[in-house]
């Protein structure tokens, strides 16, 4: 798996489709060590948050509301706590009064009084599974069994579960204190619409006069979940001197700390974050909902460790899933195939607070496209469902989806390869995208020449047309760069210990202690990396927004700079020379006659000069955003409506690939995920608001026999804003493969699939449908 | 009223015989994990959905969430733990770490005592082989496809050495 | 879990005196794949789980030349998978047992919970039906067995009566020129609940040109698995055509009454109902005469 591969190697561009550069060489970089972590990982041994045990060890379950819409008349707690074994019991009477102001989470944000009413319910309840009490016990069935002790008397109202029961005129009024936001303004009468905001440029009026091809359609998208494997859990301390310490599997041990001081309104310095090892995010494990009650319960069972482990159907009837969407798309175009002006509507579910990813899916809407007039129209708008949480480049499937579709449908009209129509219209450096804002060095063309240029794409395909069809979409995400801190120390064997705070979710402690060891000039297996808790370095945002091997990266790069900086300030001194004379090349130190390996440096500085331990707080600004262009094969049954994806390519930038097999893994990751959004993902509830399918035999994700190997294409167009030319990578590959499915089945079938998810009943219905129209027209 | 007391049960653990306390409605997988410390064994679901949990049952590839605990009483056992006996790796664990298999890893003890029951029944699976058996254990990080390949490169290796009894995944 | 109590009981006589001493308030429990699930659900409440596997005749899978096999209730889905005797005699009841719910829920699943679980989508009842399956069950009342079409009476819900219990299975020997097949459609490859299974046999003329006899059943259409008798019966004495099979198909889904649920529609339901008989029906023939029918795009028997 090691060496020059050419069907593994990436490929290399400038930027803005100005052809490949030499690049530099890395020795560390573009290599695939085995990540250091691994060894715990295949042996059973790394401890994830629910492997925590402690002698004294409480266990808390959650009583959930059974109503996705209610007021709580009163709460009678009285036969849970005289159950023997219960140790506590906690209601939202517990909860102190959190502040009314927003707080950035890092990958979205909420208003501080919501988050927590979020964690236990405060005299209404707004979504089936609502929190509305705790229960502490000596074991997990005892706790379960003093819930059903608990009385809540409720006094149940009608649900409003879809985006037009929640903005007719008559609407009930889910959140008695929401006004809307129009367009930074704030309204004054009583409305489930939080926010509406809009992004204009030129004049889409004039634009569509121009235009020779206007395609407008509907699209809509169904609620689906980020689908970690682990569930939420959380285990707290709170000791008799006030210290608490929490123990949790999170994305962002700072942030939970944040969280969980403002919720409690206790001091952030009484409170350590660990972070356990993490079975999977993708935005999800950000937003506490256990923590506060595991420390709520700790202090009230008299000071004991407390664990709170989410069952399946807890998780996802209670934690955020992403929003259902609903979105008119409309684009128009000349005859020779330039895309003139585009108008937007985009209506995202928020869940049961304010909060949806409206905005960023307007952003990713129409950003891999230089289009002279746009308007978008965003709203915010809540309903009866758990309040929507980040996934995987939040908002953008949904847009992709409609506007990728529309993309297709243009170009075909107008008897143009999808790829080529991409290329014609596709954006560069300095173009601007709806927000105004312009492009940074992108990578856009680059993606869609390397699926032009692909096998699979060049590849006859037997059956196209009959049943069999080939589906091209692109689509976009603009990364983030937050704030990393990280410490390294020089140990006397020549090895360096580098402690950071980004929980490693999907390979990163490898890559950052790849960009380290580049940095340093040693090899990646002296460097031994651990990730730290909330004591030991300064704030370090979430691991999320593909910010991580950028970020942490850089401080991961400033350190090794540190790094070399002292060991040859401890030299000179040792050696009676100035700094400047010392030379550090491939891993010796020397200055006249002196020299030196490394490692037998890290024993002379141990043994003659002061200790070396460097630190990088850095809070990374000139992140690059990433562009993806995917292709994917499917045969239609139409005689079921069942998909099988027959072959599946998918290019991304990623600047500059640090460890390719993780990169090549986050790119199959985010297609497999968008595979199940696409084709079989969806919340059910019934009429009264109940979520039908909260387990994993009906809330369908793909299984191995569900996907075929999925081939990458890794492109580089470096970001100048980082040493190595990282892009972040772990979002853009789940925005178009909704698009890319439905493009597809068009191609197969000649149907146009504008509803999510695609499963085999709505497809057998537009295929009957179709049939059906069919053989009433003359022959 | 049922009876809440617990009772002994003396089973085969990765090797070893373990004696240990339970109620009846504890499950093989509540018991592995709190009572015994065997963490390596994960609840990704509860009810045999996603395969987090698999354990080996009288070599038999089962999902311990769906397993009491009393009914183990005589049985043998091998976890995820006893995978690599004496600790050294197998080449199935390597393989996994070589190919990059694993992202957030909460998967990966099941998928390798799954497709360790896989390779002891066919050694040379085909790619469809090893999907079928795999559909039973959920990744959403890998989207399988390095996973799939980690399996094969060892089943490839494994039967260009026709190595020894020991040496097996 | 509520608390419960666990029982293992070593023969039929004493599984069936406990059985009936404790009423619905004890459940037997052979590889607890369902019965475990729905008691952490809270969907099943019993105070004593009775262990049934240590009966020997629960866990026996043996073939007789003249009585043909017998499957005991306890009999897990992966041993019925790797038997030389299913495979050599009965190798249709595959199709049910290497699909149903994952490997390693094969590694427990028995077909007699599968049965008494009763939904009316158990993937191995319209097979099992298919092949002409008698249950033989055993009670305070001695033992009884009954054609497994008349054990079902809604969904969940059998004809066995308090302190009865399914002892096992019994399936004819297949006459000559027999075959068989189970198709389930589902939304996924794999995991998922039936949303219409089909299961259907033939016996051919010795040429492989007639049908000389058929059984057809559904499951997933019904309050429970639905056998259809007149499917199968346009089928006697009439040549093997794309004709007949479609006239055999049309008669199941016309006798389908499917409700509309989470997992599917009545429309879909009914739909699928005549296409996957069709499907099951050209595996039937193919295997009743020895043959692959490979369609233009490599697929067999036309399934995707």
């Amino acid at each position: 798996m090691m060496g020059a591969n050419p069907k593994l190697d990436p490929i290399r561009g400038e930027g803005s489709g100005n052809g490949s550069r030499p690049q530099p060489s890395y020795k560390v970089i573009g290599t695939r060590p085995i990540r250091p972590d691994g060894v715990d990982k295949v042996t059973g041994r790394a401890l994830y948050g629910a492997d925590v045990r402690f002698p004294d060890l409480l266990h808390g379950k959650v009583l959930r509301s059974p109503h996705a819409r209610a007021r709580i008349r009163s709460i009678d707690t009285s036969q849970a706590e005289a159950l023997p074994g219960v140790k506590a019991v906690v209601t939202g009477a517990d909860l102190p009064t959190a502040e009314d102001r927003f707080e950035d989470l890092g990958e979205g944000g909420i208003n501080l009084r919501y988050l927590s009413e979020n964690v236990l319910a405060h005299g209404r309840v707004l979504y089936h599974g609502h929190p509305v009490a705790a229960v502490a016990a000596v074991s997990p069935h005892i706790a379960e069994e003093a819930l059903s002790l608990i009385q809540v008397d409720y006094e149940v109202l009608p649900p409003v579960m879809t985006l037009e029961e929640a903005m007719a005129e008559d609407a009930p009024i889910l959140l008695e204190e929401l006004r809307t936001d129009e367009m930074g303004e704030r309204g004054n009468r009583p409305t489930n619409v939080a926010a509406h905001f809009r992004y204009e440029l030129g004049n889409v009026e004039e634009g569509f006069a121009q235009a020779d091809l206007v395609v407008e359609r509907e699209f809509r998208t169904q609620t689906v979940h980020q689908g970690y494997i682990e569930p939420q859990m959380a285990t707290a301390l709170y000791d008799q001197d006030g210290q608490i310490t929490i123990w949790t599997s999170t994305q962002g041990s700072f942030s939970v700390r944040s969280q969980v001081a403002e919720i409690l309104q206790i001091p952030v310095s009484r409170i350590r974050v660990v972070p356990m090892e993490i079975g999977g995010g993708f935005g999800g494990k950000i937003t506490v909902y256990l923590e506060p009650v595991a420390v709520l319960l700790s202090r009230k069972a008299g000071y004991r460790p407390v664990k709170l482990v989410m069952s399946r159907a807890e998780v996802l009837m209670a934690t955020g899933p992403t929003s259902g969407s609903r979105i008119r798309m409309k684009m128009g175009a000349t005859r020779d195939g330039r895309i003139v002006a585009a108008e937007a509507e985009l209506v995202y579910e928020a869940g049961a607070f304010p909060g949806s990813p409206v905005g960023s899916g307007a952003v990713v809407l129409l950003a891999p496209y230089n289009i002279p007039n746009v308007r978008i129209d965003g709203y915010d708008v809540v309903v009866n469902r758990p309040r929507a949480s980040a996934y995987r480049a939040p908002g953008g499937t949904n847009a992709a989806f409609a506007s990728e579709s529309v993309v297709d449908e243009l170009a075909r009209k107008l008897g143009l390869d999808p790829l080529e129509f991409r290329l014609k219209n596709g954006a560069k450096e300095g173009d601007r995208m709806a927000n105004g804002l312009p492009h940074p060095k992108i990578g856009y063309l680059e993606t869609v020449e390397a699926i032009r240029n692909s096998e699979h794409y060049n590849a006859p395909l037997e059956g196209r047309g009959r049943g069999r069809g080939r589906g091209v979409a692109s689509g976009y995400w603009g990364n983030w760069g937050g704030k990393s801190s990280a410490t390294a120390v020089l140990n006397a064997d020549g090895t360096v210990t580098l402690n950071e705070a980004s929980t490693d979710i999907g390979g990163t402690r490898a890559s950052i202690a790849m960009q380290f060891a580049e940095s340093l000039g040693i090899p990646y297996e002296k460097v031994k990396i651990r990730v730290v808790d909330t004591d030991c370095v300064s704030y370090n945002d979430v691991t999320g927004g593909s910010r991580t091997t950028f970020g942490t990266g850089l401080a991961a790069y400033e350190l090794g700079q540190k790094m070399k900086a002292a060991m040859i300030q401890r030299l000179a001194d040792i050696w009676g020379v100035s700094p400047e004379e010392v030379v550090y090349e491939e891993m010796v130190f020397s200055a006249g006659e002196n020299r030196v390996t490394f490692d037998e440096a890290a024993k002379l500085i141990e043994r003659r000069s002061t200790p070396v331990m460097v630190e990088a707080e850095v809070y990374g600004k000139k992140y690059g955003p990433a562009f993806s262009t995917q292709c994917v094969d499917v045969e239609v049954d139409v005689e079921t409506g069942k998909v099988t994806i027959l072959r599946y390519t998918i290019a991304q930038d990623a600047g500059k690939a640090i460890h390719p097999a993780y990169v090549e893994g986050q790119m199959q990751g985010g297609v497999a995920q968008g595979v199940g959004w696409a084709l079989n993902e969806e919340y059910v509830y019934d009429r009264e608001g109940h979520l039908l399918n909260a387990s994993l035999l009906d809330y369908r994700m793909p299984t191995a026999l569900d996907l075929p190997m999925i081939e990458t294409l890794i492109v580089e167009v470096p970001n100048p804003g980082h040493p190595y030319g990282v892009r972040g990578v772990g979002e853009v590959n789940i925005v178009p493969p909704a698009a890319a499915l439905a493009n597809a089945i068009y191609d197969a079938i000649g149907v146009r699939m504008t509803e999510l998810p695609m499963n085999p009943a709505r497809l057998l219905e537009a295929i009957l449908a179709k049939q059906a129209q069919e053989s009433t027209q003359p022959a | 009223m049922p009876e809440r007391k617990k009772r002994m049960i003396t089973t085969t653990i990765n090797g070893e015989e373990i004696t240990f306390l339970c109620e009846p409605r504890q499950t093989l997988l509540e018991v592995l994990r709190d009572e015994l410390g065997l963490t390596g064994s994960k609840e990704g679901c509860g009810n045999g959905n996603c395969g987090a949990c698999n354990v080996l049952l009288d070599g038999v590839l089962v999902n311990a969430c769906l397993v009491l605990a009393p009914e183990v009483e005589g049985r043998e056992l091998v976890t995820i733990e006893g995978i690599a006996p004496g600790g050294e790796l197998t080449l199935l664990q390597q393989k996994f770490l070589e190919h990059a298999a694993l992202q957030c890893g909460i998967c990966t003890p099941g998928f390798i005592v799954a497709a360790k029951a896989l390779l002891d029944e066919n050694p040379s699976p085909t790619e469809h082989d090893v999907r079928l058996w795999l559909a039973g254990n959920l990744c959403r990080c890998t989207g399988y496809d390095k996973i799939v390949r980690a399996v094969l490169d060892t089943a490839a290796a494994l039967q260009a050495a026709q190595t020894t009894p020991t040496e097996v995944a | 879990m509520r608390a419960v109590d666990y029982v293992p009981v070593r023969s039929v006589e004493e599984a069936v005196a406990v059985l009936a001493e404790h009423g619905d308030r004890a459940a037997p429990l052979a590889g607890g794949t369902d019965l475990i699930a729905q008691l952490k659900e809270g969907h099943r409440s019993i105070d004593l789980i009775v262990d049934v596997k240590p009966i020997p005749e629960l866990m026996e899978l043996s073939y007789d030349p003249a009585a043909g096999l017998w499957i005991g209730g306890a009999v897990p889905c992966h041993r019925i998978s790797r038997s030389q005797v299913v495979r050599r005699h009965y190798p249709a009841l595959l199709d049910s047992t290497t699909l149903i719910g994952g490997i390693q829920i094969q590694g427990r699943a028995s077909l007699g919970g599968n049965v008494c679980n009763a939904s009316p989508a158990a993937d191995s009842v319209p097979n099992l039906i298919a092949h002409s399956a008698t249950c033989h069950v055993a009670g305070p009342q001695g033992t009884r067995t009954i054609p497994l079409e008349a054990f079902f009476v809604g969904p969940g819900q059998t004809v066995l009566r308090p302190g009865e219990f399914l002892v096992g299975f019994r399936l004819p020997v297949p006459p000559a020129h027999f075959g068989a097949a189970y198709l389930r459609f589902i939304p996924r490859n794999e995991m998922d609940i039936a949303v219409v299974g089909a299961g259907a046999s033939v016996v051919l003329s010795p040429d492989g040109q007639t049908v000389q006899a058929a059984r057809i059943a559904l499951g997933a259409v019904a309050p429970t698995p639905l056998y259809v008798p007149e499917a199968g019966q346009a089928l006697v004495g009439q040549p093997v055509t794309e004709e007949s099979i479609a006239r055999a198909a049309q008669i199941a889904r016309d006798a389908a009454r499917p409700i509309t649920d989470m997992r599917g529609t009545v429309a879909q339901r009914k739909h699928l109902a005549g296409v996957l008989t069709a499907r099951a029906l050209r595996i039937a023939i193919d295997r009743a005469r020895g043959t692959k029918t490979v369609d233009s795009l490599g697929r067999l028997n036309g399934h995707a």
